[in-house]
């Protein structure tokens, strides 16, 4: 017994413990090293012992030099040993050094699953408490295995200090073995509503991180959070569930889904929020990336297309897997052109970027990209010098494109390629080069209907590369050419594609006979280049409506004779002036015979040869107004038909083009100008009249006003007040409008060579010098230093007067300035209205009777309510605005009338009670007398 | 989560050491080391984050650390954990670690990092956060230090009966 005690002393006069050992390597700086490899045999020696005692301390100077960086897993076993002690304290330090130096490829770790299980179901709640710490950092997938049911059993310990670990503990388990998350998710479900707030924490921090691996799963537990978020005091656990709810990415979706909804309303606001939708393109949920596409391509403005674009094609090249990322193409495209390509400014840039899509691996939209590209070189003009560039090269590298089988959607580029290559030959830098591209043997691979395209257009080339051939000096070279074409055709005449045959026997045919002309030195290339004369033009979808009816088909005309019955129904005679001439209402009802139908008929058919919406019937002429003198027959409409379809709704995409630097150079210099563009003028001229009538004297002659009503051109710098000066009736030639235009410059620079341009309808064309073809503009014939004024005269013919007609237009001028001159465009549009064809004519009230008497006027009427004028005043509007008289006035009721440059008379009665005032009209045209109409009700409506 | 708890001294030497993910002991050394070189050469008034250790994690992972006197404490973090919580987490340790040393400084940590261990398991375990409440901390500890104590108590008690 005494040898003990003294044996124990000896062992603890020998024992270093940690601060001593601390404090040793402390007092040995020079030679750290060495101290504590002496030290380190110490331990070894200590670990050999069987007092507890000793080994404890020993285990926990281990620890220590572990952290120094010293490998102590030799001493694993004996850490094992110190765990299993039945002292806390030892527990404690075992389970601290197991916890810093065992991993998954200790093998000792095996022997520990009994000791665990023991600690955890010990009755001291800290032994439970150091195991759990101890395996939340040494569990392996064995130990989770053989553990989960324990650590289950103690998520609902009557202690929360042992609930709270155990519930932490469970997510390390769930990694190791995840089989025991569905057992056990929802006891930890319950735990989130735990009394105690730190078990509460464990649980939300659990669901958290399970959450951040597979959001989806954990939304159920959304309104759980959400109740937790509203009670809990806790900051962590606040922390962490409004972390868990941004991952949830219903929230994300939600979020889109409704910036969508406010996109539409106020697109400002979800704007500025551009980068977080661009970062959603990221996003793993292809839902939401497509939700973010869907608003990107709501919310591009001119502005930001470029940037938006650009991120797009970054993610084009990170997209994974195909479909996403032609989704990506599609809508680059969509974004792009949408509204007639309303965003895009830079015509270069698009097709760049169509360029660069074409080298996408395996899109299925090589259609796509093949019709944008055909579509903007055909209807952007001057894009196509650098379409037909760039599309050269792409024929020059088609190899890259087809080089590939997978790739093979993306070789309809090449059809598109082909085809502006051929069209517009003119561009070509070098035709031979892309002629010879296209002629490649290499191009029998294509599919059939390219391979078509690709004859025709060498065929476009070679008569481009002729004339530029026989132009220059050497006359072999163009012979050279011929001998090109028929070496190489043959190979297309073998295809097997009837098409692609066609085609190339065809040329090859042509080709060889212009050899043999070439080899009787006959100059061939004009004739050869007149095949492929003329342009070809852009078709609206709704053209098919403005082709005329051939000559001798009456669409109208009664295949058989209709019932009299449905006739009369339809033409019930409206009460105009009805108090008035009760008896002539009342005689047009009763006489529905067969003439009467004839005459509705030839008055329907006048009606829509006067209407330009209509298809144009027979050539017979049609009265206008048998009484009127003078008068004689309404024109026959000739629509010429070598005239290339004019669509006059199509938008001119050229305004867009402009370079990205030159536009920002504008928008500095559009800064200034700002408010001096804001007050447009508007100044009403006086007309004059060539056919002056008896009132020409008269003081307030009607201005014959037409707006112009300019679109929305930011980089405006000029103002253009215009107005129909001139308005002269010549029935022979339909109607001539000369139309007065007053160029104001406001802005600081010589503005000069402007050109002034409409589309011309077919019932409303410029009248252009001779010579000139249909679409060139009017050259202005002045120049305009800044802060000058001129007027300019232009002269429409004008067929049918009895719609109101709105004509676009250009105007391109060049700002010169010191050291640039930038070509400018700025549209507008021409107004006609109705009224601008009334010409003031006096009439008197015995012939005005006679009139309304003879039953061949149509009536209208229109109530205007709340007139606040005296009626003096509201005539005089009316004979100011509308260009009437007045025949005669009886206290307040008025008739008045006006003739049409066309000869139709127009008659009014104006009466007025209180602020309600009835117009009943009279016209023998009812649609110009509608429209009339319209436009009186808006002068009033405007005052 | 949490992948690692280091705190080293000015001069870069290991105080303590916590990895919730396992490395040898040489990786270890060169992420203090690493770790030691990317804080102490920020100034005192740039912020308290730091993205991008190469060592821990990538990307997704950060460093969050505050120097207190002739100490650093540094946490290495990943994206699920909140900066500004991980910093309060990190007063919260070193305000019980006041209570816990009595005003605590660099050589209660250096002679009695078991003890420092000790109360960082009652905040952290397995690399969650346990428990943020200062109060239930200290408690629990003070507890598991009673506990040691009596049993001592008993050792000595026992060897001296004998």
């Amino acid at each position: 017994m005494a040898l003990k005690i003294v044996k124990g002393s000896i062992d603890r006069m020998f024992d270093k413990n940690l601060q001593d050992l601390v404090r040793g390597i402390r007092n040995h700086k020079e030679d750290e090293a060495k101290y504590i490899s002496t030290c380190i045999d110490e331990i070894k020696q200590e670990l050999k012992q069987d007092n507890i005692a000793v080994k404890a301390n020993a285990v926990c100077k281990l620890t220590y030099l572990q952290m120094l960086g010293y490998d102590v897993s030799w001493a694993a076993f004996n850490i094992v040993e110190v765990m299993s002690s039945s002292k806390f304290t030892y527990k404690r330090i075992g389970y601290l050094a197991a916890s810093q130096c065992f991993h998954e490829s200790t093998d000792v770790i095996m022997l520990t699953t009994n000791q665990i299980r023991k600690d955890l179901s010990s009755p001291n709640q800290y032994d439970t408490g150091v195991a759990l710490t101890g395996l939340s950092c040494f569990v392996t997938p064995d130990l989770a295995r053989d553990l989960a049911n324990d650590i289950m059993t103690l998520m609902s310990h009557t202690k929360p200090y042992i609930r709270k670990k155990a519930v932490l503990i469970m997510y390390k388990v769930f990694l190791k073995y995840p089989e025991s998350l569905r057992p056990a998710f929802p006891r930890l479900k319950e735990k989130l509503e735990d009394p105690d707030p730190g078990v509460q924490s464990a649980a939300v921090n659990v669901i958290c991180e399970l959450a951040r691996r597979n959001p989806k799963n954990y939304l159920s537990l959304a309104p759980l959070f959400f109740k937790l978020m509203t009670s809990s005091t806790n900051n962590w656990v606040l922390i962490k569930i409004i972390k868990l709810v941004s991952c949830f990415c219903v929230v994300k979706y939600l979020g889109l889904l409704a910036m969508s909804k406010i996109l539409k309303t106020h697109p400002k606001s979800v704007q500025s929020h551009k980068d977080l939708i661009l970062q959603c393109l990221d996003d793993k949920d292809e839902s939401i990336r497509l939700r973010a596409l869907d608003l990107l391509y709501g919310m591009v403005s001119k502005k930001n297309l470029m940037e938006i674009v650009k991120k797009l094609m970054l993610h084009v090249d990170k997209a994974e897997g195909t479909t996403y990322r032609d989704e990506l193409l599609t809508k680059i495209i969509d974004i792009c052109s949408q509204s007639n390509y309303q965003y895009i400014t830079n015509f270069e840039w698009y097709i760049s970027i169509l360029v660069e899509l074409t080298r996408l691996e395996g899109t299925r939209h090589g259609h796509l990209i093949a019709s944008q590209m055909l579509d903007v070189a055909i209807r952007v003009k001057a894009i196509r010098i650098f379409a037909v560039a760039q599309m050269a090269t792409l024929l020059d590298n088609a190899h890259l494109l087809t080089g590939n089988m997978q790739r093979n959607g993306i070789c309809e580029v090449l059809y598109a390629a082909a085809w502006i290559c051929g069209e517009f030959s003119e561009h070509l830098e070098n035709p031979m080069q892309t002629l010879e591209a296209m002629l490649r043997p290499k191009v029998a691979t294509l599919p059939g209907h390219i391979q078509a395209v690709y004859v025709q257009n060498a065929a476009k080339l070679f008569s481009t590369v002729l004339k530029s051939q026989e132009g220059s000096t050497e006359g072999t070279a163009a012979q050279e050419t011929s001998q090109l074409m028929i070496d190489r055709l043959p190979l297309f005449v073998q295809s097997a594609n009837l098409e692609v045959q066609e085609r190339a026997s065809c040329i090859l045919q042509l080709v060889k006979y212009i050899q043999k002309l070439q080899q009787k030195e006959v100059e061939v290339a004009e004739e050869v280049s007149a095949l492929f004369a003329g342009e070809l033009n852009p078709v609206a979808p709704k053209a098919q409506k403005k082709v005329p009816v051939p000559e001798g088909l009456d669409l109208d005309a009664w295949i058989n004779e209709p019932p009299s019955e449905s006739e009369s129904e339809d033409e019930q005679p409206k009460a105009i002036f009805a108090k008035e001439e009760p008896k002539h209402s009342r005689s047009r009802h009763t006489e529905v015979d067969e003439k009467e139908l004839a005459r509705r008929r030839e008055a329907r058919k006048q009606e829509q040869a006067n209407n330009p919406f209509y298809i144009k019937a027979s050539p017979s002429s049609q009265k206008v107004y048998q009484e009127s003198p003078g008068v004689e027959h309404i024109p026959v409409v000739q629509i010429d038909l070598t005239v290339p379809l004019k669509v006059p709704g199509l938008p001119m995409s050229d305004q867009y083009l402009k370079l990205e630097e030159e536009r920002r150079q504008k928008e500095r210099a559009d800064k200034k100008k700002k408010e001096k563009k804001k007050r447009k003028e508007k100044r009403s001229g006086r007309g004059r009249r060539h056919d002056s009538g008896p009132e020409s004297e008269e003081d307030i002659t009607p201005a014959h006003m037409v707006d112009i009503v300019t679109e929305e051109m930011p980089e405006m710098c000029l103002t253009l007040n215009h107005k129909v000066c001139d308005i002269q009736g010549n029935l022979q030639d339909g109607s001539q409008v000369v139309v007065s235009v007053i160029f104001e410059n406001k802005c600081d620079s010589l503005l000069k060579s402007m050109e002034f341009n409409v589309l011309d309808s077919l019932n409303s064309k410029l009248q252009r010098p001779e010579g000139s073809g249909p679409h060139d503009g009017f050259t202005v014939p002045f120049q305009l230093p800044p802060g000058v004024s001129n007027e300019a005269r232009l002269v429409f013919t004008v067929q049918s007067i009895v719609m109101p007609q709105k004509m676009k237009g250009t105007l391109t001028f060049i700002v010169k300035n010191e050291d640039s001159s930038i070509h400018e465009k700025l549209d507008f549009k021409l107004h006609f209205t109705c009224t601008s064809y009334l010409i003031t004519t006096p009439c008197y009230s015995d012939a005005f009777a006679k009139l309304l008497e003879s039953g061949d006027l149509k009536c209208s009427s229109v109530r205007l309510e709340e007139v606040n004028m005296p009626f003096h005043h509201l005539l005089a509007r009316i004979c100011f605005h509308h260009h009437f008289s007045v025949v005669e006035r009886i206290d307040s009721c008025a008739s008045m009338y006006s003739r049409s440059i066309q000869g139709h008379h127009v008659c009014l009665l104006v009466k007025t009670s209180g602020q309600t005032v009835s117009i009943d009209a009279k016209c023998d045209e009812p649609t110009l007398l509608g429209n009339v109409l319209d436009e009186i009700k808006q002068t009033f409506s405007q005052c | 989560m949490i992948r690692a708890i280091l705190i080293f001294n000015n001069h870069g030497k290991p105080r303590l050491s916590k990895f919730y993910e396992h490395y040898t002991e040489d990786t270890e050394q060169q992420i203090i080391r690493e770790t030691f070189h990317l804080v102490s050469k920020r100034d005192e008034n740039v912020c308290n984050f730091l993205e991008g250790g190469m060592l821990i994690g990538g990307s997704d992972y950060k460093l969050i650390y505050r120097h207190y006197a002739t100490l650093y404490f540094v946490f290495c973090v990943d994206s699920s954990e909140s900066e500004l919580g991980i910093l309060d987490l990190i007063q919260v340790f070193v305000e019980t670690l006041d209570k816990c040393f009595e005003n605590v400084c660099e050589l209660d940590l250096i002679f009695h990092v078991d003890k420092v261990h000790n109360i960082l398991a009652e905040m952290v375990m397995g690399g969650m956060v346990l428990e943020t409440n200062m109060n239930e901390i200290i408690m629990q500890v003070d507890a598991q230090n009673k506990m040691e104590k009596s049993e001592t108590f008993i050792f000595q008690s026992t060897r001296q009966d004998r």
